[in-house]
This record gives C-alpha cells, sequence and structure tokens, in this order.
C-alpha cells in the first residue's frame, strides 16, 4: 500500500474511530464507515491539511468512499 | 462558575456601549479578548482600559474582504478563536414605504451576512478543537417587529433562523450557538430616540426600568461558558419582561 493510502487511512481510522480493516478501497464513509455528512467535511479538511493541498467544495462531493480520496490526492499531492 | 480563562473572544461592535461592556464582562471571567470595531480609538481606549489579554483588530463589517480577514487575524493575534460574539449592528430605520434598497441592503449586510461570514470562518477552529461559543446578539423586535425598522427586524430574525440551523450541524462537535435578545437597553443607539418614544416603550416594560448593557454581558457571559453547553439554539431574551416570548 502506498504511503498517501496509509496516511489517509490513519485519518480516517482516527476520526472515524474505525477497525482499520474496515477501511477498505470501496468503504463509503457515510453507508460503510458511519461518517456523518460533517464528518466527511472534517475528514477533507484533515487531508488538506495533512497533504498541503486545497481540495474544492465540488471535488470534495466525488470523494465518497476511502479510494475515492486516495485517488484524489495521488493526483493533487 | 463561568471561568472563562484561557479562552479567546472576539466581540465585534466592541467600540459601542453593549458591545464593549460585553467585551469588559468576558475579559473579567479570564478570557483573552478581540475587540473589533469600524473606529478604531475607541477599541484602543478600551484595550488600553483592560491591560493585558486585550487585542484590537479593526474591521469595517460592510466590507466582505475585510470580513472574511477577520478570524484569522483574531487567531493571529490570539491563537485561537474560541467564543464568537457577533454583536455589531445598525439601524437605517426609515418606514417600509420609504425604505429604499440601499437602507435594506446596508443594513443586511452588517447585521446579518457580516455575522454569517465571521460564524463561517470562526467555526472551523471550533470544530477542530471540538469546542466553541458563538453568540448572535439579535433583538427583541426580531421577534415581535416595530414600525419603521423592517430591515433591521428581517436582519435580527434571520440572525435567529442562521443560529439554530449551524447549531443543529455543529452540536455533537461541542460547540453552541445561542442568540442574546436585547429589549430597550441604554445606549448611543436608543439615545437617538425622543423622549416621547422612550416613555412609550417603557410603559410596556414590567421592570419599568431601561436595561443596561451589563444586562446584556452577564447573558454573554453565561453563554460562552462551558456551563452552558446544553443550552444551543437559544434566544435569551433580556428585555425586563417586555415581550415574554
Amino acid at each position: 500500500m502506498s504511503d498517501i493510502a496509509d496516511r489517509v487511512k490513519k485519518i480516517v481510522v482516527e476520526h472515524l474511530g474505525v477497525e482499520e480493516d474496515k477501511v477498505i478501497e470501496s468503504a463509503s464513509f457515510i453507508d460503510d464507515l458511519g461518517a456523518d455528512s460533517l464528518d466527511t467535511v472534517e475528514l477533507v479538511m484533515a487531508f488538506e491539511e495533512e497533504f498541503g493541498i486545497e481540495i474544492p467544495d465540488d471535488a470534495a462531493e466525488t470523494i465518497q468512499t476511502f479510494g475515492d480520496a486516495v485517488k484524489f490526492i495521488q493526483e493533487a499531492a | 462558575m463561568f471561568d472563562l480563562s484561557r479562552k479567546c473572544a472576539l466581540v465585534t461592535g466592541a467600540s459601542g456601549g453593549i458591545g464593549a461592556e460585553i467585551a469588559r464582562a468576558l475579559h473579567a471571567r479570564g478570557a483573552v479578548v478581540g475587540l473589533s470595531g469600524t473606529r478604531e480609538a475607541p477599541l484602543r481606549e478600551l484595550a488600553a482600559e483592560l491591560g493585558e489579554r486585550a487585542h484590537v483588530l479593526p474591521c469595517d463589517l460592510s466590507d466582505p474582504e475585510a470580513v472574511e480577514a477577520l478570524p484569522k487575524a483574531a487567531i493571529e493575534a490570539m491563537g485561537a478563536l474560541d467564543i464568537l460574539v457577533n454583536n455589531a449592528g445598525i439601524t437605517r430605520d426609515t418606514l417600509f414605504m420609504r425604505l429604499k434598497d440601499e437602507d435594506w441592503q446596508a443594513v443586511i449586510d452588517v447585521n446579518l451576512t457580516a455575522a454569517m461570514r465571521l460564524c463561517r470562518g470562526a467555526v472551523r477552529g471550533m470544530i477542530k478543537a471540538r469546542w466553541g461559543r458563538i453568540v448572535n446578539i439579535t433583538s427583541v423586535v426580531g421577534t415581535t417587529g416595530n414600525p419603521g425598522q423592517a430591515n433591521y427586524c428581517a436582519a435580527k430574525a434571520g440572525l435567529v433562523g442562521l443560529s439554530k440551523s449551524l447549531a443543529q450541524e455543529v452540536a455533537a462537535r461541542g460547540i453552541t450557538v445561542n442568540c442574546v435578545a436585547p429589549g430597550f437597553i441604554a445606549t448611543a443607539m436608543t439615545d437617538k430616540l425622543t423622549d416621547e418614544q422612550k416613555a412609550g416603550i417603557l410603559g410596556a416594560v414590567p421592570v419599568g426600568a431601561m436595561g443596561t448593557p451589563a444586562d446584556i454581558a452577564a447573558a454573554v457571559v453565561y453563554l460562552a461558558s462551558s456551563e452552558a453547553g446544553y443550552v444551543t439554539g437559544a434566544t435569551l431574551h433580556v428585555n425586563g419582561g417586555m415581550a415574554m416570548v
């Protein structure tokens, strides 16, 4: 697993308080990991900070799963 | 009770009577205070009076860019922004039939839109900190209406709706959003009223006297405190009983 995926996973595990093995590529933050809509905003904020990138609102809306987040950050970072 | 030491509070309209008293009260409970207002001289005077833990942060709330920059400037000056008190307000009173677009827009811009921008700028850090207090100063007339103040009443009622919505979004993050609604408080703003108007209003106040800025400040201190953590989306009416709502 890439360094970016590891760092994203760490943020998700810490923020949502979920087991690491639940955070798989297809895992939806809301449907599978128990996030509410404000959690997803907070996750995006945390990703922005961790990776020093800016994630515009329309892009943030497309980040639904752990895999989406890793893919977006790999392309942006 | 109501210890605010190590909390950093931004107060808008701190150059006015109520805002200055709110800042004094928060400061007296130990908070670091950021004093914002359009006129810098009274802010400097107040900061000098308070001594340590007081920062002057001038801002013209009718200028959107200046408003957007204010929360950042407050965090830079104080180190954090734990408590936001949107107190600043202007009036452009006129009968509705004579209400001009610019009278409407000026009041909405400063009393409602600027408060929204400051809430948005402040809430991000509060979410991360898992603690925050937002107190929006509204007015009894936002609930009751008042002839000649359609713009002001609309803005104040708008603040209540904003506060309730935001309160629901951030409640689980340890952040409360409440309103304090002053009634007839003796300030420069009420000095503009005629004696006849004052007598008429006082007749409708069961307590039989005008309120003071300190009455409002005490309500703000309570809502800003950790002890008020279970109070959110509320409006605390401080009006001597003139409207029991």
